[in-house]
């Protein structure tokens, strides 16, 4: 770990204005990815600005949508009474998130900006294009078996490790940002980039930027959801693959249809041309097999994520069927 | 007066169980002396070939640095060039690396520096800009691509009777001619143990040559005699202290580098050095469970009669230590077969050494050997339980000889009733609730009963309270609450009036905690401690009590602050009488084997492990629904502590089969998968409410306790039990550890 300067500022403006000045510094909120690589040698900012103490922690009902505060901390709003009952695959992608302590440390906003999980990434002895550009990439032939089979570049074959964003990315969320150039608004879909030949760039924030809130849309998805997380350990462990299904029915027919996967792309992967295949059809497995070949089209897979291509179209068959049932 | 309740097969809770879980007890990274030191290991970035230069200039002008030693630098330690075998190691060819004393490179993250600061943050720091140049070699990390140069073990060429030779009964390879028959390959792994408390030291040198280590070992003697003979000092200048250990499971049988690392820099600052390992650096310098490739070949009549089992392993090593474990010693004596091979292998890597995990041996090729019985008795179709009895052995098919105790087959019908076995269907693929697929599997374990010498210290103190002493570890077991208990019988004392120490190479001598055996080992020194206090205080007060005189030290009682006699409360000598008539030191004792009952008798501990598991079928993903863990163990004297080691085995074993898995990427030589992230232990979600239930028969000839050990048995046989039940629950047979969704999907 480097050394670093420290600084907790109270009001908003002064953050950015830190963070503006200066090239090497970091927002740190819950730290709880943060310290880890920071303690590995893979980040090592000059200064950290603590933003904890912003008020932007609230959770609130707005004309049409739900405002949550970039500070607000994964556990609770997984327990919210009104994140429940306005949007519950949110809260199912929260609980589904990491354990207790560390949903109870980490912020909304800064499980957004997750780095990945990839072992060449969090190894400073290994080549990694994400961490040092031009160094090549360790996992294209090597053990990818947790990596990318859609959006990848030969640069970068990472995932995107969020569950929270999955979610998001479903609902049509939009992200709330302030920083030197004033406030502007980021649709979910946009926030994070695949990685094309800057892997080193995970989300579409300029310099100085901080994340204030997120807004989820109010919709009619707040029965028939479900957040399908597949992983070999029943808890606290990173989806090999995971899906966020929403579905509005009329009877058995499907009305609205919301579909994303996480663990298989560099960003959270929305699912639009499944979505369609599924509206105005009948709520049915065969329905949600057609949707699940539809959404693996174009994926491709490594020497070891084969499986994915059988294990994500389960998946989502799964999380329709569950969300449907629900 | 009341005779006190029998305490051996009591449930006592822990005597050391309120410390540790308020915190108050005290492990090896957590002594405060005063100056202490922080230590920081840096490791190689290459896995092959010679250190060219070391740049360490801007960590040794790094805030708070006091040292920065790498072999460029490091004190001469005069051990290293004493040639000659350590008795305490191993019984391996070849040794462990010796430490900054040499260029070369033999295993990726191999220690080449360590920092020496006065804050732990301001080590790891500078430890940072420590900066290594090498001259790489091609280098050697993946077994598969190896095993051609695979070779017996030099110990087994050198001794035609040692067990790592192959062995024979009947014809060779007569699998191959049978009518009935299967040949199948197995991998478990490479795993590493992980306890939760990672190694740590704290090096002391109290003057130049008297060094004291407050260090995480499993044995305070062997450490004692590694580090003495390192430094070239008599054994009593040098003590180890080990009072609480967080987990071992087997990683700290053997001393290493790191130890030697912090005993060198705490020479070099001339003041105390702490040194903990991180969880990374867990998966390299210090040992794991060998990556084991495996072939069995199996015949058998139509009725379920074996005919000829054939197992070979080979098992990954070190280029500079011989590790070998007995991975096949189960196969030779668990079923009735006429024929029988078994072919040992190793293959040196480019790797570290690895070292003994729980189970050692024995885990590793149970999976094999109970897989494919599970996979003959499908071929048969037949109840793999069923095949199981049908080749149960009354005696020690091996040696020829009878077991000292048996009791496999009520563990059978003890684990098949609470498992519900009867629910399981011969068709694999019969049971499905919703979308998951059941299935029920069983896999049988065992492991030697050993019993060792040893030593006890006792000491009767003013109060009335008993005192004992072993150098003996305590790695979770409940090793002090046992011996509380046998004390407890044997002096007839209530437990609160006994006080069991241990973890200090100053107490009375006793092996290192490993292969189940201290129990066996150091309980029968305990109980022959008490007889002998017993005895002492009945001769002193024989002198003022002629009652006394006329007794056997087994009618001896003690009461509140009186000795008295059973059966004749008049006689009464106050304790504060006989402690002046003595010293107050310690009755010594020292406990043998007796007679040559381990040549005539067979002596094994043995379990049974079912599992119910449930698969997914769309995911792919298992859980356990029920784990049934039974075991003939011999006496149990203490069904809770007991339990809990064996709840502790099966989750290990759910990890086996299930989760862990540390990948080298070969390219670069080094561990990928080394955090938690990546690296999967069981969390509490992954583990069913396992049940456990005993024999708790004595064994007549290990030992007067009738004890046989639990440890290993815990954990061998659960993984292929798990394995057999996805099988039952699937028709997919995974003979490649650990069955993870993705193999299950394709």
């Amino acid at each position: 770990m480097n050394q670093f300067q420290y600084v907790r500022p109270t009001k908003q403006k002064a953050a950015i204005d830190a963070l503006a000045r200066d090239a090497n510094a970091q927002f740190i909120a819950g730290g709880t990815n943060l310290i880890d690589l920071m303690k590995r040698g893979v980040m090592a900012p000059q200064k950290l600005i603590d933003i904890n103490r912003l008020p932007l922690t609230k959770i609130e009902s707005q004309n049409g949508s739900l405002r949550i505060g970039a500070l607000a901390l994964n556990g609770p709003v997984a327990e919210d009474k009104l994140v429940l009952e306005r949007q519950p695959l949110l809260a199912q992608a929260l609980s589904a998130g990491a354990s207790p302590q560390l949903r109870n440390m980490a912020t909304v906003g800064g499980n957004m900006l997750q780095r990945t999980r990839c072992p060449y990434f969090y190894d400073t002895a290994l080549p990694c294009n994400k961490r040092e550009p031009g160094s090549g990439c360790g996992a294209l032939e090597g053990f990818n078996r947790m990596h990318a089979i859609f959006g990848f570049s030969d640069k970068c074959i990472a995932v995107h490790p969020s569950d929270m964003s999955v979610a998001l990315v479903a609902l049509d969320a939009t992200v709330l940002v302030s920083g030197p150039k004033g406030d502007r608004r980021i649709p979910f879909n946009d926030f994070h980039r695949l990685p094309g030949d800057t892997p080193q760039r995970d989300t579409n924030l300029e310099q100085g930027e901080l994340i204030t809130a997120v807004e989820v849309p109010d919709g009619p998805f707040t029965k028939h959801v479900h957040y399908q997380k597949v992983r070999e350990r029943a808890s606290y462990a990173f989806a090999l693959v995971s899906v966020a299904a929403a579905l509005s029915l009329d009877g058995n027919t499907i009305k609205d249809a919301r579909l994303a996967m996480g663990g298989v792309a560099h960003k959270p992967w929305r699912l639009t041309d499944a979505e369609k295949a599924l509206i105005g059809k009948p709520a049915t497995e065969e329905t949600f097999r057609q949707a699940a070949t539809v959404a693996m089209q174009g994926a491709k897979a490594f020497e070891h994520n084969a499986y994915k291509l059988k294990m994500a179209p389960n998946a989502i068959i799964q999380a329709l069927k569950t969300a449907a049932a629900a | 007066m009341k005779t006190p309740e029998k305490q051996i097969g009591a449930r006592m809770n822990r005597v050391d169980g309120r410390q540790k879980v308020t915190g108050a007890a005290t492990y090896s990274a957590e002594y405060k002396l005063p100056g202490i030191t922080y230590a920081v290991l840096v490791g190689s970035t290459i896995t092959k070939g010679r250190i060219t230069s070391i740049d360490t200039k801007a960590a040794e002008r790094a805030p708070g640095v006091l040292a920065v030693i790498t072999h460029f630098n490091s004190p001469k330690v005069p051990g290293f060039d004493t040639a000659g075998k350590d008795p305490s190691q191993p019984a391996t060819v070849g040794g462990p690396i010796k430490i900054f004393k040499d260029d070369k490179i033999r295993f990726n993250d191999q220690p080449i520096a360590i920092v020496v600061a006065d804050s732990l943050e301001r080590a790891r720091f500078a430890a940072g800009l420590v900066k290594g140049q090498y001259a790489q070699e091609k280098h050697q990390t993946n077994l598969e691509a190896n095993k051609a140069q695979a070779f017996l073990p030099t110990s087994a060429k050198k001794n035609p009777k040692h067990p790592m030779n192959d062995y024979q009964r009947g014809q060779v390879d007569a699998y191959k001619t049978g009518a009935i028959k299967l040949e199948s390959e197995y991998v478990v792994p490479t795993e590493v143990h992980h306890p939760m408390e990672m190694q740590a030291i704290t090096a002391h040198w109290e003057a130049p040559d008297r060094l004291t280590i407050y260090d995480k070992t499993q044995g305070t003697m062997a450490t004692r005699r590694d580090f003495a003979r390192e430094w070239g000092l008599p054994e009593e200048n040098v003590k180890v202290i080990a009072t609480y250990v967080g987990g071992a499971f087997g990683n700290a049988l053997h001393s290493w580098q790191h130890e030697s690392a912090a005993i060198i820099a705490a020479r070099v600052v001339n003041r105390p050095v702490k040194l903990m390992l991180t969880r990374e650096q867990m998966f390299t310098m210090v040992g794991y469970r060998p990556y084991t490739w495996q072939k069995l070949g199996m015949s058998a009549t139509p009725d379920g009669k074996i005919t000829a089992i054939t197992h070979e392993a080979i098992g990954q090593t070190s280029t500079f230590e011989e590790f070998t474990e007995a991975t096949l010693a189960q196969t030779r004596m668990m079923y009735e077969s006429p024929n029988l091979t078994t072919r040992y292998r190793i293959a040196s890597l480019d790797v570290n050494s690895p070292i003994w995990m729980r189970g050692p041996g024995e885990a590793t090729g149970a999976f094999a050997l109970e897989s494919a019985m599970d996979e003959m008795a499908h071929l048969l179709n037949i109840d793999p339980l069923e095949f199981r009895l049908r080749n149960y052995t009354e005696q020690d098919p091996e040696k020829n000889r009878p077991w000292s105790s048996k009791f496999l087959k009520e563990c059978y019908q003890l684990g098949a009733e609470r498992v519900g076995w009867n629910k399981r269907q011969l068709k694999p693929g019969s049971l499905r609730d919703g979308d998951w697929l059941v299935g029920y599997g069983m896999g049988v374990g065992t492991f030697g009963a050993h019993r060792g010498s040893s030593k006890a210290n006792i000491r009767l103190l003013p109060n009335g309270t008993v005192l004992l002493q072993s150098a003996v570890t305590d790695i979770g077991p409940g090793t002090a609450t046992a011996m509380t208990q046998i004390a407890a019988d044997t002096l007839g004392l209530a437990p609160e009036k006994i006080k069991f120490e241990l973890g200090n190479s100053d107490f009375a001598q006793a092996p290192t905690q490993g292969g189940s055996a201290i129990v066996n080992t150091v309980g029968p020194a305990v109980q022959e401690a008490c007889l002998a206090l017993k005895e002492k205080l009945r001769t002193m007060a024989a002198s003022s009590n002629a009652a006394f005189a006329s007794t056997e030290k087994e009618d001896v009682l003690f009461a509140d602050g009186y000795l008295t006699l059973n059966g004749n409360p008049n006689a009464r000598v106050p304790f504060a009488d006989l402690l002046k008539q003595t010293d107050g030191g310690f009755v010594t004792v020292e406990s043998k084997p007796q007679g040559d009952a381990s040549k005539s008798f067979s002596m094994y501990s043995f379990s049974v492990h079912f599992a119910e598991v449930r698969v997914h079928v769309l995911t792919g993903e298992v859980r356990v629904s029920k784990l049934v863990s039974c075991a003939d163990a011999g006496t149990i004297v203490n069904e809770k502590t007991a339990g809990n080691q064996m709840k502790g085995g099966a989750v290990g074993g759910i990890g086996m089969a299930l989760m862990e898995h540390a990948v080298i990427d070969d390219r670069f030589g080094r561990y990928i998968t080394k955090d938690f992230a990546d690296y999967h232990v069981p969390v509490h979600a992954d583990s069913p409410d396992v049940q456990v239930a005993f024999v708790n028969k004595p064994d007549p000839h290990v030992n007067a306790l009738g004890t046989k050990g639990i440890g290993e048995i815990a954990i061998i046989g659960v993984a292929p039990a798990i394995a057999n039940a996805i099988f039952n629950a699937t028709g997919k047979r995974l003979r490649e550890l650990p069955i993870t969704p993705d193999k299950l999907l394709v």
